[in-house]
């Protein structure tokens, strides 16, 4: 069944013939991050995709994935295009490598799920936390809840964990 | 010419290089606020570059455009002008469609389709879709694969490229200074380019002092948006000897070539490496030559970094040293190789990647169009002078090379030559 609710004022919508992007976000909801492994070579793939982008294989199962992870780059937004974020510049876009299957199958390869940078409670991060992200910081899996079936998964800095010394951020403040 | 590189063949038909030619081109000015609709607008430059190709209406019998839903048809254009067509299309696409449809008209006329192909794009890309993606658009409800990037604030093109951009300055120490140079390299063109939308002149510190709209990218590393139609017109080369022109000669063309995993969420690295990196595998042996035998470049400078980022992926210099590449005066007119030379989208106008192409015929013409007095033959007489105002001729060029863009994951390019 089709899936509608608000975020930030975005409409956000899960068409019910979205049958991956359904099982994506159902368990994202139940705040517990699935993604689909391959029934033939068993690789996980980020984001949902009816065939799977390494053996063409159409069958797959979703499974339970770890939310940890290592920023791969970023950007720090400080003029919104859309109204939803006019009200929470600046905001970080961040690109995470996920721990899991890091370096494969190619070292180059990761997956790299999308967020913004989070407070645990999964409401966009204020100013003083934005300032201290870049590439190489730890990040933890939370998420923003938007309706029945539907939450967003996000980041935030990970307390659980040492962070590297230094995290390398864009020169100009 | 310089001898083909024989070495760097490949196994394409290489009897399809210098076989056709761009013999036409045309363009409405560049406003923001046209006042006029796209069917008008592309109506105006069909017009323009068959006029300037010498042709009548009953000599064109082939169009293709591209367009994102926010244009006309060939369907209009052709009618309203009075050709009957033998062969149209209007495909979706936006930057790095102007090589890609090169290919297919090439493609077509091979195939004994149609003779004579006009291409254009027609858009009013400020005032009514806004390029940047302000305005409608970006109230728009959210759904299929726009969750996983829309959601996240991270929707127009200067957001879902920012990751390439950061990573390359993480990975080889690109200073925002140094792509700044890409800006301050096409405004001093543009200076000399009487059509440009914007033709002040701007600093390194103009750029780097602008207000930041998305790390890296400040306002001055982003194109303009602009309203405007542009069109090219391809036929074969034998055909092309009687037309107007000195012959601008097709010796290769890659169309719409990707990095592995095309998506916008970048699972495939590195990601500070573009698609020109795969392209460049067909182009250079398509032509026959390398980029040192290349006089001038035309990039899809959206932003500064993708500039800096095809040059260096397509071989113009090391892997990582797009930055200094950039910045020590290569690109300027007067350098080694000038990029852009009308100014570019950073300040020409917003096109989708066809004016570098018409840029670069009228450079292999030896007939920019810049302020330079008209001579008793009716072409300029260049004075090379590059002061602001002045010329923006570059001497003795011989051979281009247009570099087309769509996303980091999705390259077109094209080798031309005077023929």
């Amino acid at each position: 069944m089709a899936i509608r609710g608000e975020y930030l004022g975005m409409t956000l919508t899960v068409d019910d013939l979205d049958i991956e992007n359904l099982e994506y976000f159902r368990h994202c909801a139940e705040h517990d991050f699935h993604l689909q492994a391959c029934a033939q070579c068993g690789r996980l793939r980020y984001p949902p995709t009816t065939a799977c982008p390494w053996c063409a294989a159409l069958e797959s199962t979703w499974r339970s994935v770890e939310g940890k992870g290592t920023v791969h780059s970023y950007s720090e937004v400080h003029h919104a295009i859309q109204p939803a974020f006019r009200g929470h510049t600046p905001y970080l876009i961040l690109l995470v490598d996920l721990d899991t299957q890091k370096g494969e199958p190619t070292p180059d390869e990761a997956l790299r799920v999308i967020g913004n940078l989070c407070t645990p409670d999964g409401k966009l991060a204020p100013a003083d936390q934005v300032r201290r992200v870049g590439i190489g910081t730890r990040v933890r899996m939370v998420f923003s809840d938007v309706a029945a079936g539907l939450a967003l998964p996000q980041w935030t800095i990970d307390a659980t964990t040492p962070q590297p010394a230094n995290v390398w951020r864009y020169p100009q403040e | 010419m310089p001898l083909p590189r024989q070495e760097v063949d490949a196994t394409t038909p290489k009897y399809l290089r210098d076989k056709y030619a761009i013999v036409g081109v045309g363009e409405t000015t560049y406003t923001r606020g046209s006042g006029r609709t796209t069917r008008a607008l592309g109506s105006w430059a069909v017009r323009n570059a068959m006029l300037d190709a010498g042709l009548k209406p009953s000599d064109i019998d082939g169009m293709l455009s591209y367009q994102g839903g926010d244009s006309t048809s060939g369907t209009f254009i052709s009618g309203d002008l009075g050709m009957r067509l033998n062969f149209y299309m209007d495909v979706f696409g936006g930057g790095s469609s102007t090589e890609a449809l090169v290919g297919i008209a090439i493609g077509l006329i091979e195939a004994g389709c149609c003779k004579v192909v006009a291409i254009f794009r027609s858009m009013n890309g400020y005032s009514q879709v806004r390029i940047g993606g302000t305005g409608a658009r970006s109230a728009a409800p959210v759904t299929g694969d726009m969750l996983h990037n829309r959601a996240y604030g991270w929707q127009s093109a200067g957001q879902n490229f920012a990751p390439t951009f950061m990573r390359h300055m993480y990975d080889y120490g690109t200073k925002p200074e140094q792509v700044a140079a890409v800006k301050v390299a096409h405004s001093h063109h543009a200076s000399n380019n009487p059509k440009a939308y914007y033709k002040k002149r701007f600093t390194i510190e103009d750029v780097l002092n602008s207000r930041i709209i998305c790390k890296p990218l400040h306002l001055l590393d982003c194109c303009v948006e602009t309203d405007n139609a542009t069109a090219i017109i391809v036929t074969s080369a034998e055909r092309a000897r009687d037309c107007k022109h000195p012959l601008v000669l097709i010796r290769g063309v890659v169309g719409r070539c990707n990095k592995p995993r095309l998506d916008m969420h970048y699972q495939h690295g590195p990601i500070s490496t573009v698609a020109g990196y795969y392209a460049r595998q067909i182009l250079w042996p398509n032509a026959g030559v390398g980029p040192e035998d290349i006089d001038i470049t035309g990039s899809y400078d959206a932003f500064t970094f993708t500039t800096m980022l095809q040059l260096e992926d397509y071989g113009f210099c090391k892997k990582g040293e797009g930055g200094e590449y950039v910045s020590t005066g290569a690109i300027q007119l007067g350098g080694r190789r000038p990029n852009n030379t009308s100014g570019g989208h950073l300040c020409e106008g917003y096109t989708h990647g066809m004016n570098m192409v018409i840029e670069n015929t009228r450079q292999l013409r030896h007939d920019a169009d810049d302020s330079c007095p008209i001579g008793a033959d009716g072409k300029r007489q260049h004075t090379y002078d590059y002061r602001e105002g002045g010329c923006r001729q570059v001497k003795n060029v011989e051979v281009s090379a247009n570099l087309g863009w769509a996303n980091p994951s999705t390259a077109s390019s094209m080798v031309m030559r005077r023929g």
